[in-house]
């Protein structure tokens, strides 16, 4: 027989506790995806809700400064156990290569996730949001392929540019069959309602239209001031009307 | 310990082999570690034991060691990983997510981290030797 990788065999009994896992993901980078999964968490965690939040931005991670992540370990038991950020079961690369960079080509990055995908003992969730690298490049189609009941949430801005790849994005899923809970355009400058209607068409949910918030730099870290912005107040929002 | 949770898969798979090839007994499980990922072979092995279920009750497991074989990418340099050239806390690091060898490891000769892990990586299922 051919060499077989054993480790895709346990990643949806990995899973099994967990109740909705929702990708958070984006045509582009830098439209405020990992803030939208982090504020998305959190929300959930303040409803109550078991969380664990996954960052798989493996090459340019940010959920941990976003949460101002500090010295933290995952456990060991019969797996890895991922250590309890501000209430969040949170696991990430970085727990693992520290500060330095990692330069990961496509398939160690289907290698890293498919090693974390079958070794973390998530326990009982009822959510658990990932923090996907933009684009639809191996990661994103490594976990339509590995994790069963994957449900994408996806972000953009106002700008055409990265609204154009959000439709392939969206075709791509589409032709997966990967339901899509709908999208939210962040850092708006103005009350335009192209991004909504586009959507719409796109036959998608219009969660929200997320203002740009200049206070959103100096509550990176905090997450008491996190809570304040305005996104992770309309974040909040999506949580309890379309979510929860 | 994070060996039992290979071991698990290991033992998933072979089940799963199994039923697709109708082996009603399964004999021999022979699997191939690569030594990048450092599995604590005794732990493993008897974690192996502890989780075999009747089909494999009487199923003894091979354990072969690949050593782990890098070539850069830049220079095409080749070269074997070296644990002890390592600290505990990389050494731990690697075990976790062999690939994160990448944030620490660079190429002897140029220095590049951009290199490939050409063998010897993990934990891989090489044969399955059973009755129908």
């Amino acid at each position: 027989m051919n060499e077989v990788d054993p480790r895709t065999t346990v990643i949806n009994k990995r899973l099994s506790r967990t109740g909705r896992i929702i990708a958070v993901s984006s045509g582009k980078g830098g439209v405020g995806k990992s803030l939208v999964a982090t504020t998305l968490a959190l929300a959930l965690a303040q409803k109550g809700c078991k969380v664990g939040l996954f960052d798989l931005d493996f090459t340019s991670p940010s959920t941990h400064l976003i949460l101002g992540v500090k010295d933290v370990q995952p456990k060991e038991d019969k797996g890895i156990v991922p250590p309890l950020v501000k209430g969040l079961a949170y696991m990430s690369l970085i727990h693992f290569s520290s500060d330095q960079a990692a330069p990961l080509r496509g398939a160690d990055v289907s290698n890293a996730l498919i090693e974390l995908l079958a070794v973390t003992q998530w326990g009982e969730l009822d959510f658990l949001v990932l923090d996907m690298p933009p684009g639809i490049g191996d990661a994103v189609l490594d976990i339509v392929r590995l994790v069963k009941r994957i449900e994408f949430l996806i972000v953009t801005t106002p700008s055409r540019l990265s609204f154009k790849t959000v439709r392939k994005q969206v075709r791509l899923l589409q032709d997966l069959k990967v339901p899509i809970i709908g999208v939210v355009e962040n850092m708006k400058m103005n009350q335009a309602k192209q991004i909504a209607q586009e959507t719409e068409k796109l036959g998608l949910k219009f969660l929200t239209g997320i203002a740009y918030d200049a206070q959103v730099e100096a509550a990176i870290g905090n997450i008491t001031k996190l809570r304040d912005t305005t996104i992770a107040k309309q974040i909040r929002e999506v949580a309890a009307s379309n979510i929860t | 310990m994070h060996e039992w949770a290979l071991a698990e898969a290991v033992i998933t798979a072979t089940q799963q082999i199994a039923d697709k090839e109708k082996l009603k007994e399964i004999k021999e499980v022979h699997i191939k570690i690569g030594e990048l990922q450092q599995v604590e072979r005794d732990i493993f092995r008897f974690a192996l034991s502890q989780l075999k279920p009747t089909s494999l009750k009487n199923a003894t497991f091979h354990i072969s060691t690949a050593k782990t074989t890098l070539k850069c990418r830049v220079c095409e340099h080749t070269w074997l990983f070296n644990k002890r050239k390592l600290d505990e806390d990389t050494a731990e690091a690697i075990h976790f997510v062999p690939e994160v060898a990448h944030a620490y490891i660079k190429c002897p000769k140029c220095g590049s981290p951009d290199f490939e892990i050409v063998e010897g990586r993990g934990v891989w299922l090489e044969n399955i030797i059973g009755v129908r």
